[in-house]
């Protein structure tokens, strides 16, 4: 069986579900998370973090988190 | 580690759900009888669920919940075993949730959260991600489950070292955890327990199916050291038998309790 090459224009991450942006919140301060798409990241301006997203799965994890560099 | 009230090492338990989210799919019929059992909970309540949240459902909790016609979000420690559930997934720490309050009018626990360090931390932020009035429906390790590897494991090791190291986790009492709902703040705690049997041909794969589900010894005090050759076959030979096959117990406490308002 063959598999297809992925296309070349393909997004780097896919997408967050609408659902999670809805409930998702920074969970070390609980405050709010911006979703920045191009990058596959939530950012947390409260904690200081953007936390990744792989394969459209956030990763809420703060060691796994990128610092903000202010 | 530095917190003295510490008991289990979270990077081991996410390291452990890692690995076996490759190994799931022998143990899959035993967590999925486990589902099963706890999610029957759901009948004896009138209520029509919405938005369940399945915390550490490990791929068997939330197809269950979406046969029931609830829209599901899934959570686990490991992003990996994440990936396993069908979307929404996410990975989370269950000490520190990532939900706003009032987002979900279920939480469905089963068999995730007697790895937590601070389990009435964790059903505080639970209870907070429920909307006030709805349910957590919970199922973890009770006093007992395990027992005769445990009595085996230590009776054996006590022989042949003179001393014995944790090797099975500490499980919650019942009276404790009806206790614990309460004090996080919900409303008609009530615990009892399910008990499932399991029989082994071959004891070894007893271990080999911990291994798989995820829950390999992760307390702090476990033993580093090389587990001496001896131990293992000394101490499941001393595994009660029952039809000629070797005998555990897995004693359920399932927890049930409605958010206050």
């Amino acid at each position: 069986m063959t598999t297809p090459a992925a296309p070349e224009t393909a997004p780097p991450t896919v997408p967050v579900d609408p659902r999670l942006l809805e409930i998702l919140v920074c969970p070390l301060t609980k405050g709010p998370l911006e979703y920045d798409r191009r990058r596959g990241e939530l950012i947390s301006r409260s904690a200081g973090l953007a936390y990744p997203v792989r394969d459209g799965i956030p990763i809420m994890l703060p060691e796994e988190a990128r610092p903000l560099e202010e | 580690m530095s917190d003295p009230m510490a008991v289990f090492d979270r990077s081991a338990v996410r390291r452990q759900r890692t690995r076996a989210a490759a190994l799931l799919e022998p143990v899959r019929p035993v967590l999925h009888e486990a589902a099963l059992r706890l999610l029957d909970r759901l009948d004896d309540t009138t209520r029509r669920f919405a938005q369940a949240l399945d915390l550490g459902g490990r791929g068997v909790v939330a197809p269950l919940l979406r046969e029931r016609g609830i829209a599901t979000v899934s959570s686990d420690l490991s992003p990996r075993m994440a990936a396993l559930n069908p979307p929404p997934a996410v990975a989370a720490d269950e000490e520190y949730l990532p939900f706003a309050p009032g987002s979900f009018d279920l939480v469905v626990a089963s068999l995730s959260l007697h790895w937590t360090n601070d389990l009435p931390g964790a059903l505080i932020q639970l209870r907070r991600a429920l909307r006030p009035g709805w349910l957590l429906l919970a199922s973890l390790p009770a006093l007992g489950t395990l027992d005769e590897l445990r009595t085996a494991l230590t009776e054996a090791e006590a022989l042949l070292t003179g001393g014995a190291a944790p090797r099975v986790s500490p499980f919650a009492d019942l009276r404790d955890c009806a206790g614990l709902l309460q004090r996080a703040g919900f409303a008609l705690p009530v615990a009892d327990v399910e008990e499932l049997r399991l029989l082994y041909a071959d004891p070894l794969a007893l271990l080999r199916d911990l291994r798989a589900a995820g829950e390999a010894n992760a307390t702090l005090l476990r033993s580093r050291r090389f587990t001496g050759r001896a131990l293992l076959p000394a101490a499941l030979a001393r595994l009660p038998e029952e039809q000629g096959r070797s005998r555990v117990t897995l004693r359920l406490a399932v927890l049930t309790g409605w958010a206050d308002p």
